[in-house]
């Protein structure tokens, strides 16, 4: 099936009756997922500064709020479970969502929260026909046509786009939309498309999390940090970081519970009561930074906590670069280490 | 409520605000079950903690100081040193507070049928150890369990928390109770002396033995190489580790040690576990 380009914003209007339509949008100047109110709002061929975990896993959320008095308490919890559409996610960050997954349901607790609007939301992702010079997407079991975490996969074919449904959810919403087949000729723009979309930089992963398993007191980490300004971009920006801080917003006995992104480059992050920080430095908190990524979330999930977006390399304020990181990494003397 | 929703606390009365220490500091809460329900469905054992909620202040988590012997109540001790704890020592008695858990995983008292066990402790890390010691007293089990000895130590006489269960337990023959306080002081009868060196004194044997140890960070390190003279293995030797926490659920990414979330994986760890992490707490 195709969608005509010319045509999004009246089939997201569409949709929008029967769905809340999350798309990307120009928030003064910076590209954020946001719910629409029409569908001439989307800017689909941009792709966002601020990852698409926001939708959701809000970067500042109420969890309950409530209200106490001798007799007892009342609690109100807000869990959202609004059917929604999020259309124009790319194919690296449809996949950051499969890595969140692991975290809000884990082997013992069900976030609530995250997975009433997962199982409530249909991806329909968008193909990168032009990759951009910061993505290393095919390093980390990605690509920019991958279909993982994706129920609908468009690919840009000029004047259209060539629709995929991929999972059933993915097939019941196009079912939804009467669209027209597509012909031979979409078919093998599509596949040129596909075909013709390279990622510049690669990332050789191979070996680095046995890497980073010898390498906790390497003196790498002595220099690494040091031009890090420990501003947290990041970590904010990342799709796949999920650190959060639990904060009540309330005056006597009633108020709200927040729960609000936090990050592990932040020095009161793990500040103790007794005043004791397993993390002082910049060092410690740049090494967590990267160990958690590619050590400590494989040994966990089976998985790299990275897809490659290029986020956290494109909106540096000092330059630093993972790419860079991970290569120098793989590139240290670990002969001597211990755990 | 939603049952399924491990963000959302359980209502407690507060029935007994109680100044546990001389110096004020810490403070022992005795809560209630204010739903049957909730009673029923809260169950734990010894080294687990708990979210303390006042409302309007937040909260924070306090390892559970009561048994699961002791039915009907929780209680928690807790050092005033910011807002959560300092909101709860504020608290007039019949207040209701916000209670989310049990959390974490506990000692593991099944495995330890059979053995001897000796139990260290330090200043208000007690809390845990209150409950693990109230549970093996517990008739239904004692026999379960070989020697039971306790090693407590504190600044001074006046620190010391609990007692009234010292007094109780210091009269019973089937607990080996040793306090300790740092410098003699006028009408103190027990030892004096740092945790460490009680322990060389005492010497438990490590012959089908656990210890399990709980204190400031200091202790632990100056007291873990006495016990391996002892012959007491990195297997036998169990901790409880304190992170800042917040969710308690392994998600808010706060409190990991390497691969491992203290607030799920934890607090409870063997020193051959820790060996194998990071050292970074
Ligand atoms: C598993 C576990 C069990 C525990 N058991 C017990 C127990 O049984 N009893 C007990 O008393 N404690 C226990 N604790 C410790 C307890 O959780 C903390 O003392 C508690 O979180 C303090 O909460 P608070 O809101 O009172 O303090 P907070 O207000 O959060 O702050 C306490 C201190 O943290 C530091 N701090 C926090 N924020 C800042 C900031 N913005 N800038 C500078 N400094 C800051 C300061 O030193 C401050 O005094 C336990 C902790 C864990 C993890
Ligand atoms: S670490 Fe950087 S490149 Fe990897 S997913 Fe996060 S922001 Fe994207
Ligand atoms: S964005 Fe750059 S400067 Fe800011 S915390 Fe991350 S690495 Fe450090
Ligand atoms: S307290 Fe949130 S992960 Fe442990």
């Amino acid at each position: 099936m195709i969608i005509k380009k010319s045509e999004i914003a009246g089939l997201l209007d569409q949709l929008a009756k029967e769905y809340r339509v999350y798309a990307p949008v120009d928030e003064n100047g910076n590209i954020a997922f946001k719910a629409i109110k029409e569908g001439a709002e989307a800017k689909l061929g941009e792709n966002s500064k601020k990852p698409p975990k926001e939708i959701l896993f809000p970067q500042s959320e109420e969890l309950f709020n409530y209200s106490v008095n001798q007799e007892g308490l009342r609690m109100d919890s807000k869990v959202d479970d609004t059917k929604s559409v999020a259309i124009g996610l790319r194919p690296c960050d449809a996949k950051s969502i499969m890595l969140l997954d692991n975290v809000f349901s884990n082997d013992q607790y069900q976030d609530v929260y995250y997975l009433a609007r997962r199982d409530n939301t249909v991806i329909v992702s968008l193909g990168c026909n032009r990759p951009s010079g910061t993505c290393f997407c095919t390093s980390v079991n990605s690509g920019p046509f991958d279909t993982d975490g994706s129920d609908v996969l468009l690919t840009d074919i000029g004047e259209a786009y060539l629709v995929e449904a991929i999972t059933e959810q993915g097939k019941e919403l196009v079912g939804k939309l009467n669209l027209p087949e597509a012909d031979a000729e979409a078919k093998a723009l599509a596949e040129k498309a596909k075909a013709s979309a390279t990622v510049a930089s690669e990332v050789d992963l191979a070996g680095l999390k046995e890497k980073l398993d010898g390498m906790f007191t390497h003196e790498y980490w002595d220099k690494l940090h040091e031009k890090c300004i420990g501003c947290a971009a990041c970590t904010y920006l990342c799709p796949t970081c999920h650190c959060f801080d639990i904060e009540d917003d309330a005056k006597d006995c009633e108020g709200c519970r927040v729960r609000n992104w936090d990050a592990c480059m932040f020095p009161l992050f793990t500040l103790h009561g007794s005043g004791h920080n397993p993390r002082t430095s910049g060092k410690e908190r740049f090494r967590q930074r990267v160990m958690h990524k590619f050590n400590y979330f494989v040994d966990r999930y089976n998985a790299t906590a990275c897809v490659g977006c290029g986020r956290c390399i494109k909106n540096c304020p000092v330059n630093m670069d993972i790419r860079q990181v991970l290569a120098e990494i793989k590139a240290q003397d670990t002969g001597s280490e211990v755990g | 409520m939603d049952r399924n929703n491990p963000y959302l606390p359980i209502p407690m009365r507060l029935v007994k605000n109680f100044t546990e220490t001389e110096d004020k500091l810490i403070h022992t809460f005795t809560l209630e079950f204010v739903n049957k329900e909730d009673e029923e469905n809260f169950k734990y054992m010894p080294g687990q903690f708990a979210e303390l909620m006042v409302y309007g202040k937040g909260e924070a988590p306090f390892g559970i100081a009561s048994s699961p012997t002791e039915p009907g109540i929780l209680k928690f001790s807790v050092a005033k040193v910011g807002v959560v704890s300092t909101a709860l020592h504020l608290l007039e008695e019949g207040s209701i507070v916000g209670v989310r858990g049990p959390l974490g995983n506990w000692y593991p008292v099944e495995d330890l049928k059979g053995k001897n066990i000796v139990i260290i402790g330090g200043g208000f890390a007690f809390t845990t150890l209150r409950s693990t010691i109230e549970y093996l007293l517990d008739p239904a089990r004692r026999g379960d369990y070989g020697d039971l000895t306790v090693i407590y130590g504190a600044r001074n006489p006046g620190l010391l928390l609990y007692k009234d269960e010292l007094k109780k337990w210091s009269e019973r023959d089937d607990i080996n109770l040793v306090t300790t306080i740092d410098r003699p002081v006028e009408g103190w009868t027990g030892r004096t002396g740092f945790i460490p060196a009680v322990v060389k004194e005492e010497a438990p044997s490590a012959e089908n033995t656990v210890c399990i140890i709980c204190g400031p960070p200091v202790m632990i390190k100056f007291t873990q190489p006495v016990l391996e003279e002892l012959g007491f293995t990195p297997e036998q030797i169990i901790m409880s580790l304190e992170m800042r926490m917040k969710c308690g659920l392994g998600m808010c990414g706060r409190c990991n040690i390497g691969s491992k979330y203290v607030c799920k994986d934890g607090p409870v760890f063997t020193l051959a576990q820790l060996k194998k992490l990071p050292n970074e707490y």
